[in-house]
């Protein structure tokens, strides 16, 4: 296939992924707005007035940035993770496999559909924040560049998970007892500050909390951990989740028998 | 000429250590309508699964139009359309978007998409159901569906890994008309079946697996003609005497009004009608007896144990 036609390809994975889920948007798009509204009520409002400052600023302010995150994170997972292993389940993987499409633009279709959702879900997340705090962004161009590569590796993440799963059950241990648990350690309601040394030191293996704050960094401008060591970390484990996805398509391993 | 398709050696051992393909060779010329022939569990599917890439062949060479598919795959597949013995394809989508989506896999632009989407759903009689969910549709009406998913890039090569399975009669035969016009217009087609009367409708050549191996490969003319004898049966208009005989046929009474003749290869029919014209029986009707080609068949795939 000519270039030009690996981008129709692309494109017509790209396309198909969002009709996906706005076909569904009661499952993919309402229940995060509908959560992060309670956290920003709870945990922000509620709580948060209680708690007052949280690394320099007022508990709302500090938590908004790592709950949109988390809503980013849990969506590019989500998206591709079901989507795949829906399309594994089905069978309608063939479609793609019978086809001369090349294995880079099957990852990257579904990688961006995962993408565009996580977007989607973030937009509407902060229009959500907007009723509850003013959000004033440091720079702009680490919001946009923390954003595009968190999504591309939680969406790669989702996409390794499917490909290993062999049921519906396997597709929600992961975001259950992984994804979950390294969101919630991952500095998205506190600052490392409070933690001891030591739970400090093992939270840097966490790729949630280099995301989280280089994140807050974009739209606070405060971090808790070293911003280029932030972003280093996540250049790598992107990288990481990209070949080893890469592989599993090459080897057809768990796709072809 | 560069064969539409030439195995060499196939074969396939499963994870489980099964042994599904014992290497088979087979050569398809351009043009041809072929048929696949085999028994449940014969290898039919595992043979057209590594063929388009959805099985990893074990040993063996594949060239589609003279592509090696070691050598370049993709573009080996642009020549291939599969209609797979299961259905493939995500039950909640549309027909007219499943179609469309296969076109855009194949690098074809929109436009060009969803005119050929539009063609085909329209020649297998789906475009009126074109925006209903997939799963909504009728089991021929998705087998027909993977159909005209497999024709959108316009292959060289249709492949269909039994497309009459649970197809009513009527739609059986405008598949086997569209099936055959479109290998008149040039697309070389292979297909399999359980049915040697599939085969006979519509192929030219054949061959027959059997447990993983080819235990004949033929023009289905040649093995037409291997039949040594034909048995017809004859409706006879009056109630026949107890007991009928001619020289030199075997003729059994079944009841009434219906005899049954043997017919051994070379022997002249016309002595029959001869002989029960003298007798003064007059026969109504006549047809061949439908399973001695099942009869064959079970000879074949028997011998080769
Ligand atoms: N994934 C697999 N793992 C192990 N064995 C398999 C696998 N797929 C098929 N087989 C075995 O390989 C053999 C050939 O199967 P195949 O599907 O090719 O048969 P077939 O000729 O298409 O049969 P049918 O007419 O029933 O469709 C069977 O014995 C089957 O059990
Ligand atoms: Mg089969």
């Amino acid at each position: 296939m000519n270039l030009r036609e690996q981008y129709v390809a692309f494109m017509t994975i790209i396309r198909k992924e969002i009709k996906r889920y706005l076909r569904i948007w009661t499952q993919t798009l309402l229940p995060s707005a509908i959560t992060m509204s309670l956290y920003f009520v709870i945990f922000g409002t509620l709580i948060g007035s209680r708690i007052g400052e949280m690394g320099g600023f007022s508990y709302m302010e500090f938590v908004v940035p790592g709950l949109i995150m988390m809503a980013i994170v849990t969506n590019s997972y989500s998206n591709v993770v079901s989507s795949f292993f829906g399309s594994k389940f089905s069978g309608s993987v063939e479609e793609l496999l019978v086809s001369p499409v090349s294995n880079v633009v099957i990852l990257m279709g579904y990688v961006v559909g995962g993408v565009s959702r996580g977007l989607l879900v973030a937009m509407v997340v902060t229009l959500v924040s907007l009723f509850f705090t003013d959000l004033t962004i440091h720079s702009y161009f680490i919001v946009v560049v923390v954003v595009l590569m968190t999504s591309t590796l939680f969406a790669l993440a989702g996409f390794i998970n499917a490909v290993y799963a062999n049921s519906f059950d396997d597709i929600s241990i992961i975001p259950t007892f992984v994804l979950t648990p390294l969101i919630y350690l991952g500095g998205v309601f506190y600052s490392m500050d409070l933690l001891p040394e030591f739970w400090a030191n093992v939270s840097k293996l966490n790729p949630l909390v280099y995301v989280v704050n280089a994140f807050r960094y974009g739209v606070l401008g405060v971090s808790d951990v070293n911003l280029p060591l932030a972003f280093v970390m996540i250049v790598i484990f992107t990288t990481l989740a990209f070949t080893y996805s890469m592989h599993l398509l090459n080897s057809g391993k768990r796709l072809r028998q | 000429m560069i064969p539409a398709l030439e195995i060499e050696n196939l074969s396939k051992v499963y994870d489980n250590d099964f042994e599904a393909l014992k290497g088979i060779s087979l050569r398809v010329e351009p043009g041809d309508f072929f048929a696949l022939l085999g028994p449940n569990g014969a290898g039919k599917s595992t043979t057209i699964g590594i063929i388009c890439s959805l099985v990893a062949k074990s040993a063996g060479k594949i060239s589609i139009f003279g592509v090696d598919i070691d050598e370049d795959f993709p573009a080996a597949k642009r020549y291939i359309g599969i209609v797979p013995q299961e259905f493939n394809f995500n039950q909640f989508e549309k027909g007219l978007d499943i179609v469309i989506n296969q076109a855009g896999y194949y690098g074809l632009a929109p436009g060009l998409a969803r005119e050929r989407a539009e063609k085909y759903l329209r020649e297998l009689g789906l475009w009126e159901q074109r925006d209903i969910p997939a799963r909504m549709l009728s089991g021929g009406m998705k087998r027909r569906l993977m159909i005209a998913r497999s024709l959108v890039h316009e292959p060289q090569l249709l492949i269909l890994d039994e497309p009459s399975a649970g197809v009513d009669i009527e739609m059986r035969r405008s598949m086997w008309d569209f099936l055959r016009r479109i290998n008149a217009q040039g697309t070389t087609i292979i297909l399999t079946t359980h049915y040697l009367e599939e085969a006979e409708a519509l192929c030219r050549h054949i061959a027959i697996i059997n447990h993983g191996k080819i235990v004949e490969n033929t023009s289905m003319k040649e093995l037409l003609r291997q039949l040594d004898r034909e048995v017809f049966i004859l409706d006879c208009l009056e109630e026949l005497p107890a007991a009928v005989a001619i020289d030199g046929f075997l003729i059994r009474r079944i009841d009434d009004h219906t005899l049954e003749v043997e017919v051994q290869k070379g022997q002249n029919l016309n002595a029959v009608f001869t002989a029960l014209d003298v007798a003064d029986i007059h026969i109504s009707s006549m047809r061949n007896r439908a399973n001695r080609l099942e009869e064959m068949f079970v000879n074949l795939v028997e011998g080769a144990v």
